[in-house]
């Protein structure tokens, strides 16, 4: 995966705590169970990114992380 | 990238919500049945109920009602436009749903007896059976499927299906959008149960993933089985539904109605008898919004404290739950102001209205060994547990179905050309991107589709979208979550189109605010009084054609045939 599309001028509206996020003890589940599939794991630095603005803002990745580490908000848009 | 073959009995296409029923199912009528679900997202959380349901919104329990009076209320709130025989092959099983789901672990609301709790929010009957425990609905099904041993594969959206050379079902062909592999699945029967075209309209907010049904619903389904020569049917009657603006999720006075919720103009008062959605109720919603006395809101204002707290305690924990951040980042608090609504986008969806492909009692579409189950088949106003109960139909009949049929032939050159079709964005390093494609098409179904429909307007959405197909052309994808985007482009085009169509092939106005039309404003029962069916026809163009409504099983007398047309409240000082 290539295309990291977060950048300064694109308001996430996925959040990760990267203090409490266990990506580099194997951790996969938020990218494994988000329905429109825009969470990677940046090879570059290590951190899980969202790759597309695309959300549906539904929650499976803040509900399933198992340290909490993700924080839903809603889209800029729709805010 | 490789292309992998894979070999299976039963290929269900789609986890969600009826995907997992038709497996367990199928498993537990023939164990040897060696059965493949599917699913373009992860089964674990994927469609329409990745985060539950906060309601059962047709439950026919006993004592409540009867399968008799559901059916009724379906024709009825359809306009007659219906096949009873489907209607009721859900409404007799639906009981039997909810206990094993019960014994399952779903939870669903109770009394202090022990009884379930049902709710009247339909106009005539109570059918509506809260879950304010809902949200680990997902979680208990796939424990069942790893109970009966289910093999699952995530991340495939499935593209085009594969027919033999007598037109039966023989498979169909997929991308996996992480490893951008070709996937060639052989099958002896094959269930679709791919959701709602849910990405049809562009929502208020611009947001392209901002829809009402999960995204991931693209309209997959709808196009796949055009495309393999099977009947869809009411592709004009659209799915509206009235939502939180800009949120745009239900509102819900399906939960917030038993509660003393209700839906009022800016006036603060009611103008409409039953918030049930039905078109006739859209048809009131959309007048009011558009009126004097617009816009439209949720009021719960007047209700007590652990009422509301109630409320928010199903509403922003279950199948939504992010709506009350949506309310706390506009400052709005159900104690005190009321919820500002809006109409969603159009879509197409047999769960909320009456648009999908064509099936009969068993689940068959006119493929034979092909089946349809969920939001994308046309059993009206089926919800979730429609959804479960087609799911086991389709399961039911398809291991019979197997049993004396042998793999059919499948055709190299049809999987070439799909191979060909799929991959070709990838090639290109200058054109257009998927997403820009996406959203100009989106728009335009607005600009053109949104009801009320207008002749004219529909005939320019036509050539727009004709403009658009040759854009198809052009599309470029960087990677295979982009090709996966880039197939999904082509199916909302597919839809688009023959929703356009279908609404211009029906000359008369139904369903309310589903297909209002200003040149044709008029009900015209006499020659209207059917289902409209399309399907592609020898030269590849749509076929359009009208499918006589089967006699009911279920009669209806002149009072009960009227009575959803007389859902406003009629009041003087509302009329002023």
């Amino acid at each position: 995966m290539s295309a990291i599309a977060q950048d300064a001028t694109t308001a996430a509206s996925i959040v990760v705590d990267y203090e409490k996020c266990i990506v580099a003890k194997g951790c996969r589940i938020c990218i494994d169970v988000c329905p429109t599939d825009i969470l990677v794991l940046d090879e570059s630095d290590g951190k899980i990114k969202m790759a597309y603005d695309e959300c549906w803002y539904c929650l499976p990745c803040e509900h399933d992380c198992p340290t909490k580490a993700i924080r839903v908000e809603i889209p800029y848009l729709l805010r | 990238m490789q292309t992998r073959d894979i070999e299976t009995d039963f290929l269900i296409i789609g986890g969600g919500t009826a995907g997992p029923l038709a497996a367990i199912r199928a498993k537990q009528k023939a164990p040897g049945t060696r059965i493949l679900l599917l699913d373009k997202a992860n089964v674990k959380r994927s469609g329409a109920i990745a985060e539950g349901m906060d309601s059962a919104n047709n439950a026919v329990i006993p004592g409540f009602a009867t399968p008799e009076q559901y059916v009724k209320e379906i024709t009825i709130a359809n306009d007659g436009i219906v096949n009873q025989a489907t209607i009721n092959a859900y409404a007799v099983r639906s009981f039997d749903m909810i206990r094993e789901l019960d014994e399952w672990g779903v939870k669903f609301e109770k009394d202090g007896t022990g009884d379930y709790a049902v709710k009247k929010v339909h106009h005539l009957g109570a059918y509506v059976l809260p879950m304010p425990e809902g949200g680990s609905l997902k979680k208990v099904l796939f424990k069942q499927l790893r109970k009966f041993g289910i093999p699952i594969e995530n991340r495939l959206t499935v593209t085009r299906l594969l027919t033999g050379p007598d037109g039966r079902a023989a498979g169909a062909v997929a991308i996996d959008s992480r490893s951008g592999d070709f996937v060639v699945i052989r099958a002896r029967a094959v269930l679709l149960a791919t959701g709602a075209a849910g990405r049809l309209g562009l929502p208020a907010s611009g947001y392209l993933f901002g829809t009402y049904e999960n995204p991931t619903n693209a309209g997959d389904g709808y196009s796949m089985a055009y495309h393999a020569g099977a009947e869809l049917s009411g592709l004009e009657c659209f799915q509206i539904n009235p939502l939180i603006k800009d949120y745009n999720g239900p509102a819900c006075a399906y939960v917030t109605g038993p509660f003393g919720g209700y839906t009022v103009n800016a006036k603060g008062e009611r103008f409409i008898k039953s918030d049930y959605w039905s078109g006739q109720m859209m048809f009131e919603f959309w007048r009011e919004l558009e009126s004097g006395n617009g816009p439209v809101f949720l009021k719960l204002d007047h209700l007590a404290e652990e009422t509301v707290r109630k409320i928010e305690d199903v509403l922003h924990i279950t199948e939504r739950p992010t709506r009350g951040r949506f309310h706390a980042g506009r400052h709005t608090d159900y104690r005190r102001d009321l919820v500002e609504m809006h109409i969603s986008e159009i879509g197409l969806c047999g769960g909320h209205s009456a648009s999908g492909i064509w099936v009969d009692e068993h689940a068959r579409t006119t493929v034979p060994g092909l089946y349809a189950a969920g939001d994308v088949c046309n059993v009206a106003h089926n919800y979730m547990l429609g959804a479960m109960v087609y799911g086991e139909l389709a399961a039911e009949d398809a291991v019979d179905y197997i049993a004396d049929r042998e793999q059919a032939q499948i055709d190299d050159a049809a999987v070439e050309a799909e191979r060909q079709r799929l991959y070709a964005p990838l090639a290109l390093d200058k054109g257009l991107s998927p997403t820009q494609v996406e959203y100009k098409l989106r728009r335009m179904v607005n600009d053109y589709l949104q009801p009320p429909k207008v002749t004219t307007k529909m005939e320019i959405g036509l050539k727009r979208f004709v403009e658009i197909r040759a854009d198809i052309e052009r599309l470029v994808a960087r990677n295979p979550h982009e090709l996966m985007r880039a197939a999904e482009v082509r199916a909302i085009l597919d839809c688009a189109e023959l929703a356009a169509r279908a609404s211009l092939y029906r000359t008369e106005s139904r369903w309310g605010l589903y297909h209002y039309r200003t040149d044709y404003p008029r009900r015209d029962d006499k020659n209207w009084f059917a289902f409209v069916e399309v399907k592609k026809g020898a030269n590849g163009e749509p076929e359009f054609f009208k499918r006589p409504v089967p006699e009911y099983i279920y009669p209806l007398n002149e009072k009960e045939r009227q009575s959803y047309s007389d859902i406003r409240i009629e009041d003087d000082a509302l009329a002023a």
